[in-house]
Parts: C-alpha cells; structure tokens; sequence
C-alpha cells in the first residue's frame, strides 16, 4: 500500500467572491514510502496548497488524502493524528520560533505528542545533531540565531516529531550555497537513517536532480511526473511552463548545439564531467 | 480561513460608483445614513431599497456577497428584532400567551427596526465594498483639512490610519501562517480548558509580535531612507478631483432625501 494516496484533490480560494481560484485541480498522486520526491512548479501553480492538505491544514472542497490507506480528514482525530505522522515545515520557517530556549523551541511538537520527559529529551537531542545544531547553546534564544540557525532549529522542530512523511516547502530558499549543500545534505541524511520519505518543494533544479521523482505542477494541475532523466527529457514541456534545466543539462544542450557529441541524458554536473573526460580520451573534439 | 472574513473588504472594479471620488462617496454615504433615520413610512423604505438596489446593480456587486456582509451582524438583528416585538407596549393586541403580548405597534417597530439596521449596514458596505481603503483615507483627510486649523493632527491620524489599514490584511495573513506552521508541530488550539486554551495561543501571539516589530521597524527605516519627515508641504500623485460624475451622484442623492421628506409628509 503506498504511504499517501491523493484522491481527486481540489481546492478553490475564496469560492463566491470575486478573488475565487483554483488553487488545485482534480489533483491524483500516490507517494511511496520511502523516497524522495521533489515538487516543482512555478509561482502560484499550487505547490503550497497541496502539501498543506497532506497534513489536514487545509480541507479539500473536493477529493481526499489516505494516509496508508485511512481517510486523514475522516474525523478531528484523524486529522490531528495525521499531523504526527506526515511532518510539513513550511516556507521561512524561522518565523513560528517563539520559545525562550531552542531546546524548549524544538520539544514543542513532542510535547503536544504527550511524550514522557526522557523520550522528549532523546529527540530533542537526535533532531538538533541532524540538523546540525550544536548542544552547547540549546540554552541560547532562537531569536539570538542568525537567520541560518534558526531555519534549522525550525526544522529540528518538525524532526523530533519523528514523521513518517517530511514536506519542506523550500527548505534552502535564502541559504548561501553552502549552508543550502549543508542542508540538503543533512537532510538526505535524516531520511536515510530514518527510514522516512521526504517531498521537497523547490524550483532549484540541481536540488530537484538529486531526489528520485519529480512532480512538476502547473496551473494547479499535474504536468509531469517521473524520474529525474524522464522528466528533464521534457524539456520544451519545462521551458514553456516557464521552469528551467538543470545547468549540466544547458550546458551539455548547448554543447550539442556546437557540433560536441555529449549523449543524452545528461542532467549532473558529474555526469557532465565525465562525458566530456570521455570524449578527450577518445580524442574527440577539442574542449 | 481567517481571510474569508468580508467585513469592510474592498471588491476591486471600475464602475461608475468605484470611480466616484471619495469624497462624494464619504459624504454621501453620511446623508444616507441621516436619511435613513426620517424614514418612518413603508413608501420610505421601498424608495431607500430601491435607491440601494440600483446602486449595487450599477456597481457590479452581486446581492450575494451584500447578504454575506450582513452574516456576522445576524446577531445583533436577530436580536433588534425580538426586543421591539416583545416589548413594545401598545393596546392593539395581536396575540398573547401568559406574559407575552405582541402588538401590532410592536410588530410595526421590530420590522422597521431591522430593515433600518440592515439597510445602514448594506449602505456602509457599499462604501467599503467599492472604495478602496487608501482611497477612503485620503478622502478622509480632505474632508477633515479644516481641522487641522484647530491643531487636529489630520495628516498624522491618516497615516495612521493608512498604514493599520494596509496591515490589516498582512497581520491576516501572517496570523493564518504562523496557525499553520503550529498546528504542523501539532497546536490544539481548539479543545482544552480556557486556561489552556489561552496558554496554547502563546506560540501564535509571540511570533506575530515579533514580527509586527520587525515589520514596524522596517517601515519606519523605509520611510526615512526616502527623507519622510511628515505631512508639511507634501504634494500627491494622485490629485482628488471631483468631476461630472460626483455633481450627478449629489443629485441623485439629494433626490432621495427629497423623496423621503415628500414620502414622510405624505404618510405614505
Ligand atoms: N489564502 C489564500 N487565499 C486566496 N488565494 C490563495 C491563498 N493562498 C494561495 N492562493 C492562490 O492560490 C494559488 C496557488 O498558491 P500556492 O501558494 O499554492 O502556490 P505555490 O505553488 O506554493 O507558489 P510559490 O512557489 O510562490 O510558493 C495562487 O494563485 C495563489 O494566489
Ligand atoms: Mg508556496
């Protein structure tokens, strides 16, 4: 049985007002557990409204979510339960810090669990080491952070709830190319150690690469789904809904373009790398 | 959602009635309510509905969104409407069971009383509905100028109150933002004891003040980056001005209160 399983989902905004959208459309998706998915799509394509379904945020006007094959919005329980299991850290999640300390910041999601005293702390202490946040200054003010720490602490937060399913709504958006490395890193890391399944919302292709299916959204609707080689195959398709490439992927079109024979499918800079090594080995064109 | 909420919301368009300048509106939007008060015939109130209906019609504005403007209100006209029928003293007996008596007075008073309420309701509505908040402010503040001769500090209350204005959505939205990203960590903030249930409000109300600081701040620093230094000497962008349009609406609506006045004379 897949891990969630999206029935028909839609959801209209201000319905009866002159402001009415569509936000979702009829949308049908199952997500196994496991992976790692990535969610693409421009501006105001509906990224945001779906995930907050998956946790019972938002309610449907139309269609439903099973969680391992249970209606999540059957009832208050259901919904409250599911927010334990599928765990969603929004965009710019360092604004709902608000506890005095970062560790009583990221108890807050086991507290309301109702975990015992001891297990709260053993959490606390696995999601700050994962997202790399050091112990010595869980005594510090998350508001004394800089805007770096404090996206971790948050999404700490969301970790010691221990999810099932971990949504992040761009997760490295404002991050440096470093910490953004650093993060998803730890991140792939958390997931593998876990056992978890992670959906990451972002339009950073290079990030959207890594994970092993892609889901690109427009206008509220599914445009394409599937691995990363089959959707980047698409690429008039990405182009014209206004997304763009990974930059190995330009790189080896515009390659192409000059006469150099890099093979398809080409979308890492590793995988570039290594077909341009190759063609020097074979003595190819000069580059 | 918290952004449902239609209370005083502006439905942008360009109708005549949006395009009126707010002046006119604000004026008379006052006048109508004055109005409303002489009415005391059914002839009255026909002639007021009709005037409302026409208006919302050229405006665009569907009946719909009038009556879901009057929803949170249903209260308090529910309640007009009981408190006149019961307790209007008169000796034309309707009907009476033990010690309720309902008179026809009585009667008379609770539908007046309630189509009065609504009436004034839908009518301000109209205003907000097609004017625009920055341009009810500005309005405002023209209208209120003369006070500043009095030592009124009109300009600094319609900054004021421009600057709440524009924030009201913001603070909206950050509200609903901040309720969802608790909720995510698992926030109950709907069942519990009431001591709970305000203790649970505090990792919503803590973030929000911290923000609406920060947002505070920021403005601040943004309006002397750009040498704000009050309201002496300002010019504008956007001129008021009145046109052909606002003399019509003045006389339509002079037109109205005459009606009234003949309506009332009249007893009709
Ligand atoms: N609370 C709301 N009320 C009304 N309309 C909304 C609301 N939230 C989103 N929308 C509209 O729904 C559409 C989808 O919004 P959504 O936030 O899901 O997009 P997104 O894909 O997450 O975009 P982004 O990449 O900018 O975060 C947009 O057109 C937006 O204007
Ligand atoms: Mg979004």
């Amino acid at each position: 049985m897949s891990l969630i399983e999206i029935r028909g989902l839609t959801h209209v905004y201000s319905r009866g007002t002159p402001f009415e959208k569509t936000a979702i459309d009829n949308i049908n998706l199952t997500i196994e557990a496991g992976g790692a998915v990535a969610l693409i799509g421009h501006t105001g394509s509906g990224k945001s409204t779906l995930i907050s379904h998956l946790n019972a945020l938002l309610k449907p006007d139309s269609g439903t979510v099973l969680l391992d094959g249970e209606d999540i919005f059957a009832s208050k329980a259901a919904m409250r339960a599911a927010r334990f299991r599928v765990g969603v850290v929004f965009q710019y999640p360092e604004y709902q810090l608000f506890e005095e300390t970062v560790a009583a910041d990221i108890a807050y999601g086991p507290k309301n669990l109702k975990l015992p005293q001891e297990e709260i702390g053993r959490r606390v202490r696995e999601a700050a080491a994962f997202v790399g946040f050091p112990e010595d200054r869980f005594d510090r003010s998350p508001l004394e952070l800089s805007g770096g720490q404090k996206r971790r602490v948050a999404i700490a937060g969301v970790l010691a709830m221990e999810p099932e399913l971990l949504v992040l709504d761009e997760p490295t958006a404002g991050l440096d190319p470093a910490g953004r490395e650093d993060l998803l890193e730890k991140l792939f890391a958390w997931k593998n150690a876990s056992g978890g399944t992670i959906l990451l919302v972002t339009h950073d292709m290079s990030i959207a690469n890594r994970c092993d299916r892609l889901i690109v959204m427009e206008e509220g609707r599914i445009a394409l789904d599937g691995t990363p080689e089959a959707v980047f195959a698409h690429s008039d398709k990405l182009l014209s809904i206004g997304l763009d490439l990974p930059a190995a992927a330009r790189i080896a079109g515009l390659l192409r373009e000059q006469g150099v024979a890099v093979p398809q499918g080409v979308y890492a800079i590793e995988q570039l790398a290594a077909a341009i090594l190759a063609l020097r080995g074979k003595g190819g064109a000069p580059c | 959602m918290l952004k449902d909420i239609t209370l005083g919301q502006y439905f942008p368009g360009d109708t005549v009635v949006h395009r009126l300048d707010p002046r006119t509106k604000l004026i008379l939007t006052v006048v109508y309510i004055a109005a409303l008060f002489l009415v005391n015939t059914w002839g009255g109130y026909a002639l007021v509905i009709a005037a409302l209906a026409a208006v919302t019609a050229v405006a665009h504005i569907k009946p719909r969104a009038m009556l879901r403007g009057l929803k949170p209100l249903v209260f308090i006209i529910v309640f007009t409407g009981l408190l006149n029928l019961f307790f209007t003293r008169g000796d034309d007996v309707l009907f009476q069971w033990r010690f309720i008596h309902i008179t026809y007075t009585g009667l008379n008073r609770a539908v007046s009383m309630v189509l009065r309420v609504m009436l004034l309701v839908s009518g301000t509505f109209l205003l907000t509905y097609t004017t625009s908040p920055l341009a009810i402010t500005d309005g405002l503040e023209r209208l209120l100028s003369p006070l500043n001769k009095l030592h009124v500090p009109v300009y600094e209350l319609s900054l004021m109150m421009c600057i709440a204005l524009r924030f009201i959505p913001t603070l909206i939205e950050e509200t609903d933002r901040i309720m969802s990203a608790q909720k995510a960590r698992g926030a109950d903030l709907e069942t519990g004891t009431l001591p709970e249930r305000a203790k649970a409000l505090l990792p919503l109300l803590i973030p929000l003040f911290i923000s609406a600081f920060r947002r505070a701040d920021e403005l601040a620093l943004a309006m002397e980056c750009r040498c704000y230094n009050g309201g002496q000497g300002r010019t504008r962008m956007k001129e008021l001005r009145m046109a052909g349009r606002d003399a019509v609406a003045f006389i339509l609506g002079g037109l109205l209160v005459a009606g009234i006045l003949v309506l009332r004379r009249l007893g009709i």
